[in-house]
Formats: C-alpha cells, structure tokens, sequence
C-alpha cells in the first residue's frame, strides 16, 4: 500500500478529550473502516498515532436526506460520494511518534495537544504499528495481530507481572485460552514463576476447547518447568495426569478468616462468623475446626457455648458451614506434608505450579483452597522480600498467582478480608501479583479494579461490566463501542501498564511454534498442538 | 485555426453576442468559443442563440401552404436568406494569454466585429484541466435555466476527453461543492449530465 493509498481523509474538528473527527475522501469507502483500526495523522509538527473509535455519515445538505437519490444509479453516487455525502471517521488520537531520530529513539509518548485543521489522516502503516507495539524480543511475547494487519503486538512482559492484570471476557470468549497463552508467554520468556489455581483443571496437562478437542496444557510444552499439584488423586489417575504433589490440607490449617471468607457462599450469619473467632481464642487458631467438628452436643456442649456467649442458633448455623467443608475429601485431620513449602520449594526452583481442583469444582472448595495457600505463601513472600531488603540482597522470584471466578474473592464486600485484595493493592511491593480471570468484572471491588495493570478483556456485552473494565481509562466512551463490537471469538481489547496504548488484537492462534521447540525440542508437534488450541 | 463562424456585433466584459456568417450557422449551446482581442486570446461559452428578421420592425411570415417542404420555402423566396439572421451570445468565463489559460474575466471586452473561433478538441481540453470556470457559469444570470447552461457546458467540454465520464464526475463533484447546499440545483445538473 502506498502513501496515496493509505490516505483517508483530513480532520476536521476535534479535542483532546472527545477525539478527532475525520472527514473522508471521496474514494476511502465508509464500509471499508473498521472500528479498532489504526491511522496515523499527519500534523505539522508531529505525527499522531490513533484508533479509530466511530464511523458515522454525514451529508452537506437535508434535502438528500429528504429526496434520497435513485442507489442504482451510478452517477449520482460517484458524483455524491465524498462531496454531498461523505463519510467521517471518529478517531481517538493516543500516542505521538517522534519525527526527529531524538524522538524516534525515545520512542512513543503519550498525546497531550491535537493536530491542526485539515491535516490528513492515513492507515497506520506498518512500520507505524511496529514502532508503537515494538518487536518480539527479549522479555516481550507476542501475544496477537492488529485487525487486518501482519504487524505483531507484543506485551512488554516484565511490565506486565509488576501489576496484578486481568483477564476478562464472556464465558466462551476465550479467556481460557488467553490466560493459557500468557502463561505460555510468561514461562517461555522466564519473567516470573505462576501458581495457578486451575479450578476446571484445563491449565496443566490438557484441557478440551469448545469443539471438544483436546488441547494441551502447559506441562507436555515444558515438562521440566511445570509442576502438576492436585487435590483430588483419583480425577488425576482417570484423566492420566501424572502430578507430582497431591495436596491435603490439614484441618489446623484452617483458620477464622478463612471461613469469614466463605461467609456468602456458606451461608452463614455474621454472628456465626464471630462465633468461629471466638471459638478460635478458646482452643487456638489450630484445634477450633476440629474441637467443633468433634462436639457432640448436649450437657457440654451447651456449657460451652454459654460460657462462649454463643446462641444456639448461631452454633447451628456454624456448624452446617463447617460440615460441608468437612465433606470436602482433601480435607483432612492433620496433613503429613505441609502443602505451602511443597509449593514454595518448586516455585523457588523457578518451577511453576498448576494446582488441579479436579472434581471439587465447587466454589467453596476452590476459594477456601485457594485463599488458604495464597495467604500464607504471600506471608513467606513478604518475609523474604523485607528481608532481602534488609541484607541487600536479591529479591525472590516475581510470583503470578492466577485465579478464576475472581469476582467470589474480589467483590467489594469479602475483598477487604482476602488476601487477594490485598496483593491486588499492594501490588508489586512483596513480588506477588495476581492474574485475574473473570467474566463478571462489575462484581469486582472498583478499588481492586483501579489497581489492575494490564487488562485483557474479551468481548464483553453487559453495560456494567463494560463500565467497570473501563473505568479510569482515557477515551473510556469510544473505548465502549470497540469493546461490545470485538468478534466472540480470538479477538481481545488490552491496555494498560504492558501496552503502550489500548489495542484491539487478533489473538494469535499459531505461529512461533519453533520457539517453543526450543523448549520443547519437539517442535513439530508442538506446532501442531498450537494448531489445535483453538 | 479553424474556420471562422461569426463576428461580434454587441460586446461587455461578461458577454458579447455575434451574427453567424451564414444563417443557422450556430455553435452548438455550451460550447466553447474563442475570438482575438489584441494579445488576448477571449474564451467563452455560447449560452443563448436566436434566429430573426434583420428589421427588427418587420416580423417574418409564414409561406410554406403551397409549398410541399421547408427547403422548397427558401429555394423559391432565396432573400430570405439575407433578410434573416442568426445570433448567438457567449459569456466570457476567461483568456489565454502567452500560451497559459486564465479561468477569470479578461482586463478588456470583446471588440466590436472580431471574429469568433469554435475551439478546437486540443484547446477544450486545455481549457477544462481548470474547473474554476464554473464559479462565472453558476454565478452568472442569463436567459436559459443554469441547471441547462452548466449541464450543456460540462456535456460539451466531455467531448474533448478520452474519458467523458470520470471528467463528467469530476466535474460534478466540484460542482456539488460550489452548490452547497442547493440540492435541488444540483439534482437538476446532475440529471442533465448523466452519460
């Protein structure tokens, strides 16, 4: 395509804050333009790198609105078309690229003015898109294409595990794959170590696509990198997984907070939550689970609980909470194998973990399991951090925790209570930083939300799901209208920390296969594995 | 140099209007014209043509009931080729002068008695790389509706080109911006001018 060809046409008006309006040439087809799109403006100074966020029709006079012209004839719309009736291009202007070599080194800076009247407005070429979304080097992974273009989009990925992200999208819109692929990225280019609590157990040896094809998790491409935690042995040996750790979890690691946590998804009455702290302080964070478990009712029981000022009542309700955790068959009096170091040892190794729910895809299973772990591996985290810090030395390896069905941990009511909401606002300080799957991010806690670096967000079709992914962006409104037009399938909106602006990709469905080869020294097959992901 | 077919009898800045040499003998509406004017070459385009008697105060009439055709009316009475006439008036849309064309009007009027030129297929294309010309026709009141003089104009100038159409749409597209919001105007020329 050359420069004459690229043209689309002159800005007309416009400010910073609502973009730039476009008024096509005659010969630039409206229904060639796509929302998502990249033009570059030719302003006289500067060059400004935007998105193409509307296209509407304008006409110079009512009357042809009014007496519209005969559409087979050819004519009058060869004459019409840019002239009477023309196209126009809504485009949100985002970054400047330098013209200077000075510029061109420091590379592209967000924009802060808008080009002049009538400076004309091309297609981003692809030199363009390459200077703003850089190439596939080290410690960037090339995550999809720009709509209609060749031009490789790459996340900055050692900026992208200093924030906690977010995957989000309707169900069936990819999210899984997605969030596979960035794990990919992240083990491939050794940024950091991922624990993952893979609640449909699809991440770590295999997982099956909407066709229901079979389609490999992480460990067959990085056998020696990978290991497969599981709590649930028996699901392992049906799928044939072979695992390296099978997780019980002791009752005297449970504590209050882990139960104040499952207090929606229990059932259970604010008084009951209070009752299991106070049972707590009489028997200790490590015997309360197992003294209550154990009380039969009766004379003493009814003691105790007068003594600990509970209500009988509050006790019941209690109680039935405890015994559908006490159903949950990882769950045992005391575990041999402490589950947290097991986990710290492989991820110290640079090794990355997948923990596998296998059949306890009940949320309750999956949030007590996951808080617990994560609370007490963030614990360690910070101990080391602090103290790394204090003798100089080097911090430990960044740690991604993913999780799904984020919005049970991070909405607004329980996340000031786990340990997610925490890491999700203390971010980076302590190493750890989470990988957020959602479909409902307007269940999220909006602070949590502001404190997501990157996000990555499928098509999503809910008005306040929309209005929560985007909140605090810039251009949020033109944003809107990308976002609900994204195809349900392989397409995925990101901005935020690891990309320099927001940008609508064609997520990749194949490709550098070789480079996985390296890994993998199986490069034809794994070719074809990433062949069949979709 | 082609043939000449007139000479000027009435002359302004913006118009003048000649007598055919030979009655009938017009160009045709909308085509372009030229006649000398010291080192000015004037440009115009013919808008208005009538055919009548030389004394305005004696009106022709009719003589063809025994005659069996119109030609056998001027065989038998031949005087009525010299006691009649044809005019045609041409409004100046520029010159050329030193070989470059100027789509304005020229600093001086026709002369009275100078000779008029149909263009040739060469300088129409000259004249129509330049649309500026349109301004004067759409701007300019004379007797026939714009929409037929521009239409004429436009038709006539195509007949130049390899391509009458892509001139006929470029044409039209400079038109429609020089008409605004007049769509009806526009949709009028545009019926008129489709190939």
């Amino acid at each position: 395509m050359n420069d004459e060809t690229r043209r689309l046409g002159v800005v007309i008006s416009g400010s910073l804050l609502k973009g730039i309006d476009v008024r096509l040439d005659g010969n630039a087809a409206v229904e060639d333009m796509a929302v998502g799109r990249y033009v570059t403006i030719e302003g006289q100074k500067r060059r400004f790198f935007g998105m193409i966020t509307d296209v509407s029709l304008g006409v110079t006079d009512d009357q042809l609105l009014l007496m519209p012209p005969d559409p087979n004839n050819q004519f009058f719309s060869d004459v019409l078309r840019g002239t009477g009736m023309y196209g126009m291009l809504h485009v949100l202007p985002m970054l400047t690229l330098g013209s200077t070599a000075d510029e061109i080194i420091e590379g592209p800076k967000p924009v802060k003015t808008i080009p002049s009247h009538f400076s004309v407005v091309k297609t981003a070429s692809q030199q363009d898109v390459e200077m703003v979304f850089g190439k596939e080097e080290e410690g960037r992974f090339y995550i999809g294409t720009p709509l209609d273009m060749e031009t490789k989009v790459c996340l900055n990925l050692e900026e992208f595990v200093k924030r906690s992200n977010g995957i989000f999208g309707k169900s069936g819109t990819g999210k899984t794959f997605l969030t596979r692929l960035l794990l990919i990225g992240m083990l491939q280019k050794g940024t950091s170590v991922s624990l993952v609590f893979d609640m449909h157990s699809e991440y770590g040896w295999e997982g099956r696509s909407e066709k229901n094809v079979k389609v490999k998790g992480l460990k067959p491409f990085f056998p020696s990198k990978v290991a497969i935690f599981t709590l649930d042995e028996e699901s392992s040996k049906w799928r044939k997984v072979s695992t390296d750790f099978a997780v019980k979890i002791g009752y005297d690691e449970i504590e209050p907070e882990d139960i104040a946590l499952l207090r929606q998804t229990l059932n259970l009455t604010e008084a009951s939550v209070q009752a299991a702290y106070q049972f707590a302080r009489r028997f200790g964070d490590k015997r309360w689970l197992e003294e209550i478990l154990n009380l039969e009712g009766g004379e003493n029981t009814a003691t105790l609980l007068d003594q600990l000022n509970i209500h009988e009542g509050t006790y019941r309700n209690l109680r039935r909470g405890l015994e559908v955790i006490r159903r949950l068959p990882f769950l045992v009096p005391h575990a041999e194998d402490n589950p947290v170091q097991k986990i710290l040892e492989y991820l110290d190794k640079g090794i990355n973990v997948v923990l596998e729910f296998g059949r306890f895809k009940d949320i309750a299973a999956y949030m007590l399991v996951a808080n617990l772990l994560t609370r007490r591996i963030y614990t360690q985290y910070r101990e080391r951090t602090e103290k790394a810090l204090g003798e100089d030395r080097a911090l430990p390896h960044p740690l991604v925790i993913t999780i799904e069905e984020a919005h049970k941990f991070l909405n607004p009511e329980v996340s000031g209570q786990t340990i997610f909401g925490t890491i999700a606002r203390e971010m980076r300080k302590y190493n750890v930083t989470l990988l957020v799957i959602d479909q409902r991010p307007s269940g999220i806690d909006e602070e949590v939300m502001s404190q997501i670096g990157t996000k990555i967000t499928c098509l999503l079709d809910n008005e306040k799901d929309v209005e929560s992914v985007l909140a605090g962006v810039s251009g949020k409104n033109e944003l809107k209208g990308v976002l609900a037009r994204l195809e349900s399938k392989q397409q995925a909106l990101i901005f935020g920390h690891a990309v320099p602006m927001p940008v609508v990709v064609k997520v990749r469905e194949y490709g550098s296969a070789e480079s996985y080869g390296e890994f993998t020294k199986r490069t034809e097959s794994v070719k074809k594995d990433i062949e069949t992901l979709w | 140099m082609s043939e000449k077919i007139g000479e000027i009898i009435d002359a302004c800045t913006t118009a003048f209007t000649a007598q055919s040499y030979e009655l009938y003998q017009l160009p045709p509406l909308g085509s372009l014209v030229k006649t000398q004017c010291g080192d000015l070459d004037l440009l115009g385009v013919v808008y208005y043509a009538t055919t009548g008697s030389i004394d305005p105060g004696r009106k022709p009439i009719a003589r063809g009931k025994d005659e069996p055709t119109e030609e056998a009316i001027y065989h038998s009475s031949p005087q009525l080729m010299k006691l009649l006439r044809s005019e045609f008036s041409v409004l100046v849309t520029g010159y050329k002068q030193h070989g470059i064309v100027y789509q304005f009007l020229p600093p001086v009027p026709a002369r009275i008695h100078g000779f008029v030129y149909v263009c040739s297929r060469e300088e129409a294309l000259e004249f129509s790389r330049s649309l500026t010309f349109l301004d004067i026709l759409i701007n300019t009141r004379v007797e026939i509706p714009l929409s037929e003089l521009v239409s004429a104009c436009l038709r006539q100038l195509s007949l130049a080109h390899d391509d009458p159409r892509s001139f006929l749409v470029t044409a039209a597209k400079e038109l429609v911006n020089l008409l605004g919001g007049q769509y009806q105007q526009i949709k009028a020329i545009l019926e008129r001018l489709q190939p």
